[in-house]
């Protein structure tokens, strides 16, 4: 784990102590479109431990894969941008250092799954050949050597057979294998961080569970802090510590799983809560949050959520809400969190 | 996810399946291997191939020892000294169309290894690299598309002088009039291979761009240029006949088969053998090159079945 190129970034007693393992601080991502610039990301902040779990919530145009790419360094730039904000990985501001110096993080420290594991595996390479190259290109090793590390990996994510499949290509795989292969290649290096994004959408519920299971089992192993990023509210509940709910770009709530589950702060979370079917509600209709996602190109007046907001108030629709700090480990950026707490109006 | 399938069906069937190999190129191999096609292509090509290489295995005449020629026996058809007649000049035909292989096959095959290297290779930047130097390959790869071939070769080929016209101009006149479509097929297979999930994949898990370009995008958009390039690889044969037929290609002494069409030409309604066999052996070997390509653009590319 000792890569030069990178300590380097970090000066000694540089209060790395103090710091997260990742801290994402004040970052706004903006694209470049030809109908206009959109604000992808405004001003998300939310910090990762060692062995810590965030789950990262909210629908498809909120930012949270914005986010996760952005800490990745693979976004595509132009039409990207980031205008502002920090991404510190061991007190070093990722967005600062040198390309080479971040491909150096990238796979080996910080290490990415993706939603759709067939089309993230390259087709033409064999299963094994694609863990194998991991370990040739980043440590050098040899052709043999890597295939056997990738036939360990294999049995490590719980492959059948994994001797007589490293030869297989992607699409002999099912949809579940072809994901615990993904993640194979993510954890080859031992990252400290492994940033997961919608892993389980493509998958049918069973086989969700199972790879929920074994990413936490490989966090427990090694250590290594967790990003998930998902829509699914019931997917998290299990593995999460903390939850950041994001919407428009923005965290609208931050706190630790069970006070979210329990009372959530912000309207937007108190919505998706109740937007999950649940067996003792059989034959009611299913909740659903009024109204649509905003358009990230016309962004609303005041709080980004008022037009679907069933608390919202004259001042909603000028006023920002800033992430109000509720208690140590819980904030919400709604002005009215109190009546949200107490589920009282609506 | 056939395993579970696979204790359901008959075993005949799954041995065929398990025999089946998975990859792109295996699994092309396999198909192009009990394709007809592709074998009567590929056995004629091979013949010509080796025909070129060693002409004189095939014929005891010496096509360029002009001491072979005989004006006495000049215009004579058919006979079993001179299995394709002779012609005007009392040359043997059969030697000579033997002889004329290595031109084509030279041509074919030097030109098309070269506007894949060149015009792949920029349309690798083009596509990989984008902006800029997409924008400056295009334009440029545009400027020379918009020359109309025939009128191009023969411009270049008048310009560079009909005296040292040989191999080497009529594949460099093909050439620059041919690499912008390689680039154009190139280009595109990049740019639809750069966006796949498996490239920023790739990236998110350390590899540098170069790996990138070369393990990741490359093996998965070479596909349509190999066909490209073998389908053009008989289009250059017929080119170069073509030029050398107009006048402006290889030269006499050299022997090629469109110099031979040309030559035969004013007696062809008196003696056409010498006109007509090594119009054969051009289509012929055309013809062989066409099916090879298409036989590879069936096995890389099953969408179009």
């Amino acid at each position: 784990m000792t890569n030069p190129s990178v300590d380097t970034h970090v000066l000694p007693g540089d209060r790395v102590g103090a710091e997260p393992l990742l801290a994402v601080d004040n970052l706004h991502v903006e694209f470049k479109t030809r109908q206009g610039l959109v604000r992808a990301v405004n001003g998300v902040s939310y910090a990762l431990s060692a062995g810590e779990t965030l789950a990262v919530l909210g629908e498809s145009g909120s930012g949270k894969s914005v986010t996760a790419q952005a800490i990745m360094g693979i976004l595509d730039m132009p039409p990207a941008r980031v205008p502002k904000g920090e991404i510190r990985f061991h007190g070093t501001d990722m967005l600062k250092v040198s390309e080479e110096a971040r491909t150096q993080i990238r796979g080996q420290r910080i290490a990415m799954i993706f939603q759709d594991a067939l089309s993230a595996l390259n087709p033409v390479f064999t299963v094994g050949w694609q863990i194998a190259e991991m370990f040739r290109v980043h440590r050098g090793m040899s052709k043999r050597e890597g295939f056997k590390k990738a036939v360990e990996l294999m049995d490590r994510v719980r492959i059948p057979a994994a001797r007589q499949r490293v030869n297989d290509y992607p699409h002999q795989f099912s949809g579940g294998m072809r994901q615990r292969i993904m993640i194979a290649m993510s954890i080859a290096l031992d990252p400290e961080v492994l940033i997961a994004d919608e892993p389980t959408t493509a998958l049918d519920v069973t086989v969700q569970a199972q790879i929920m299971e074994l990413l936490a089992e490989l966090q427990r192993e090694s250590n290594m802090g967790l990003i998930l990023i998902t829509h699914d509210l019931g997917v998290v509940a299990d593995v999460a510590d903390k939850i950041a709910v994001m919407y428009a770009g923005r965290i609208v709530e931050h706190a630790n799983v069970h006070d979210v589950y329990n009372s959530p702060a912000h309207p937007y979370s108190k919505g998706l809560l109740e937007s999950i079917p649940r067996v003792d509600l059989k034959g009611q209709d299913l909740y659903a949050i009024k109204g649509l996602p905003p358009n990230l190109l016309d962004m609303p007046t005041g709080c980004a959520f008022h037009p679907r907001c069933p608390y919202r108030r004259d001042n909603c629709v000028t006023d920002v809400p800033p992430l109000y700090e509720i208690s140590g480990t819980r904030s919400s950026a709604c002005h009215y969190f109190r009546e949200v707490l107490d589920g009282t109006a609506g | 996810m056939s395993n579970a399938t696979i204790t359901q069906q008959p075993a005949k069937h799954t041995d065929v399946k398990a025999e089946k190999p998975a990859s792109l190129w295996s699994d092309a191999w396999y198909d192009l291997r009990r394709n007809k096609v592709f074998l009567i292509g590929a056995l004629l090509a091979l013949i010509l191939i080796l025909v070129s290489a060693f002409p004189q295995l095939f014929s005891h005449i010496n096509a360029y020892d002009p001491a072979t020629c005989d004006l006495k026996n000049a215009r004579k058809g058919i006979t079993s000294e001179h299995w394709f007649g002779t012609d005007n000049l009392g040359c043997d035909t059969y030697s000579r169309v033997i002889y004329g292989a290595r031109v084509s096959i030279l041509v074919g095959i030097i030109t098309t290894v070269i506007t894949t290297v060149v015009g792949g290779g920029m349309g690798l930047v083009a596509g990989f690299f984008g902006h800029w130097s997409d924008i400056l390959l295009s334009r440029l790869a545009e400027v020379f598309f918009a020359i109309p071939p025939i009128l191009g070769a023969l411009l270049i080929l008048s310009v560079i002088g009909r005296d040292s016209a040989g191999v080497g101009t009529v594949v460099m006149a093909l050439a620059v009039l041919y690499w912008p479509l390689l680039l154009r097929i190139m280009r595109a297979a990049v740019i639809s291979a750069k966006s796949q999930d498996f490239v920023v994949a790739a990236r998110a898990l350390g590899a540098s761009s170069g790996r990138i370009m070369l393990r990741h995008i490359l093996p998965n958009a070479v596909a349509p240029v190999i066909v490209t390039a073998t389908l053009n690889l008989g289009a250059f044969i017929a080119a170069e006949a073509g030029l050398s037929f107009l006048g402006v290609g290889v030269q006499s002494p050299t022997i090629s088969w469109g110099l031979m069409i040309s030559d035969a030409r004013p007696w062809f309604l008196a003696q056409p053998e010498p006109l007509l066999f090594p119009a054969l052996f051009l289509s012929i070997t055309v013809l062989a090159f066409v099916m090879l390509g298409d036989a590879v653009r069936d096995a890389l590319d099953p969408k179009l079945r």
